[in-house]
């Protein structure tokens, strides 16, 4: 479903990701993690499209097309779907509002019917539910005011909502308590595993991989992808550390 | 009284106006105020989308008696140098509301202009500005505040944004307050800013175009202005007015 094949990316003039190589088929859930500074937010922004992420070499092939020739908006419509590791606050525009005008426009942009304000709260209000949050804060501004627990489940309500086939989730565990994890994990799992979809899943802590089970583990650092296995590669992760799994 | 000569960039509140954009209106248009009288205890509400394809100029005289209350809510969209003044007296615990917005690109100047005094004590005044160019376009405000001697627990606010689109647009805000009690609140803020990068790439990247993302950013940026007025369908008359001239922006 999604194909890198050897990135180099520098923002600004500092080059982050260095020939990094990766696929992942359908249905597969990758856990991606790595020391500090070894380019995972990198590899999830220009994912997304974001401005100021200068692709030098390499390509991204998404459902068969040229990931990075699309603008952001139409990496959405295709599929993609893309977790903040800090969900930015919109004042003056309201969760459903947004995500309304969101799910409209990437069913236009595929040729299909908007959905009706009362289908799409019916929608939204069934998703909400899965992630254990009130139709009340739907309504206020999007993450305006919420904490950082909130603004991650709001994430996947968002992600519930607009049902991507390909997920990258960035650090989506960060600021999480235990209870909040296992909610937002369960999310995880209701919403994106299943054997027409696939995770790219970038986390520092093994926490989160015991709810939402990766099938592969992956190792970034330096910028590319050193050492990929299953989900033990985690666990010794987790026990030993990064230099000592890497030497 | 007749004005001779029209005034020049040297009087205050002309400061940052269009001058020959006046200068096609003509003398005579200055000549034209409409005055307001709102009884004690009475209520007036004017919500009114200005601007053409000519010069326009809108004057208002408002005398608020005591408590009554006075509330503007104006879209200046013009495609010519439009100006909205405002001049209010306060008596006794009067209130006095405004909301404007400019918003426009093709090198027009979009202006208002308030002066409120508040004569009498315990009297109110909000004014909220906001202002959206592009396309070399100015957007001005120029709010005067007068507070009497005796006009003690007054209570005036002014605030000013500022949206500029694209580099070569601006934005003025000139706050005027001139005080002479001391028990009173006279509060102003201005700022001028770019549309925030972030918010827009969160709205991509759930799929919003960048059209419909830049609308939804300016539709919350100009909203301030309208929320003192309670009337739904007319808030929505004047946000459907400002927004239906941004679709000639740049993105």
């Amino acid at each position: 479903m999604l194909i890198i094949d050897n990135l180099h990316a520098s923002v600004g003039d500092k080059p982050i990701l260095k020939g990094l190589t990766l696929s992942v088929p359908a249905g597969e859930i990758h856990a991606i993690m790595g020391p500090n500074g070894a380019g995972k937010s990198t590899l999830s922004n220009v994912l997304g499209g974001k401005p100021g992420y200068e692709v030098t070499e390499g390509s991204v092939t998404f459902r068969g097309e040229d990931l990075l020739a699309l603008e952001p908006h139409e990496r959405a419509a295709k599929g993609l779907f893309l977790g903040f590791q800090y969900p930015v606050e919109i004042p003056g525009v309201s969760n459903v509002q947004f995500l309304r005008e969101a799910l409209n426009a990437q069913r236009k942009a595929r040729g299909e019917e908007p959905l009706s304000g009362g289908e799409f709260l019916k929608l939204a209000k069934d998703k909400a539910g899965l992630l254990k949050m009130d139709m009340d804060m739907l309504k206020r501004q999007v993450n305006v005011g919420f904490s950082g627990g909130e603004k991650k489940r709001a994430e996947m309500v968002q992600m519930g909502i607009l049902d991507p086939a390909f997920a990258v989730l960035d650090e989506t565990d960060s600021g999480l308590d235990i209870d909040a994890l296992r909610i937002v994990g369960a999310g995880i799992n209701a919403i994106m595993r299943s054997p027409d979809k696939a995770v790219l899943l970038i986390t520092h802590y093994q926490r989160l991989l015991d709810v939402v089970k990766p099938d592969k583990v992956s190792i970034l650092a330096g910028g590319r992808i050193v050492e990929t296995g299953g989900p033990e590669l985690a666990l010794r992760l987790e026990a030993e550390g990064y230099d000592a799994v890497m030497a | 009284m007749t004005l001779a000569t029209l005034p020049t960039r040297r009087d205050e509140a002309w400061r940052y106006a269009d001058m020959d954009g006046l200068a096609r209106l003509g003398v005579a248009a200055l000549d034209q105020w409409q005055t307001i009288d709102v009884a004690a205890g009475e209520s007036v509400t004017r919500c009114l989308v200005v601007g053409s394809s000519a010069p326009e100029l809108h004057r208002f005289r408002v005398q608020l008696g005591e408590g009554a209350r006075a509330a503007f809510f104006v879209t200046n969209a013009g495609g010519d140098y439009t100006r909205v003044e405002v001049e209010v007296r306060l008596a006794r615990g009067a209130h006095f509301e405004f909301g404007g917005v400019t918003i426009g690109g093709a090198g027009v100047t979009r202006e208002f202009v308030t002066q409120v005094v508040h004569a009498e004590p315990e009297a109110t005044s909000n004014q909220t500005v906001r202002a959206v160019h592009w396309a070399g376009a100015t957007g001005n405000f120029l709010g005067e505040i007068k507070v009497a001697r005796h006009a003690q627990k007054t209570d005036a606010a002014q605030d000013f944004k500022g949206l500029l689109l694209e580099a070569g647009a601006s934005a003025n805000a000139v706050p005027q307050l001139e005080i002479f009690a001391d028990d009173v609140k006279c509060a102003h803020g201005a700022t001028v800013g770019e549309l925030d990068e972030a918010a827009r790439f969160y709205m991509m990247a759930r799929g919003v175009d960048p059209a419909t993302a830049q609308r939804l950013l300016v539709q919350a940026f100009i909203g301030d202005a309208f929320v003192a007025l309670e009337n739904e369908a007319e808030r929505e008359a004047l946000l459907d007015a400002a927004l239906a001239a941004l679709e000639g922006a740049g993105l």
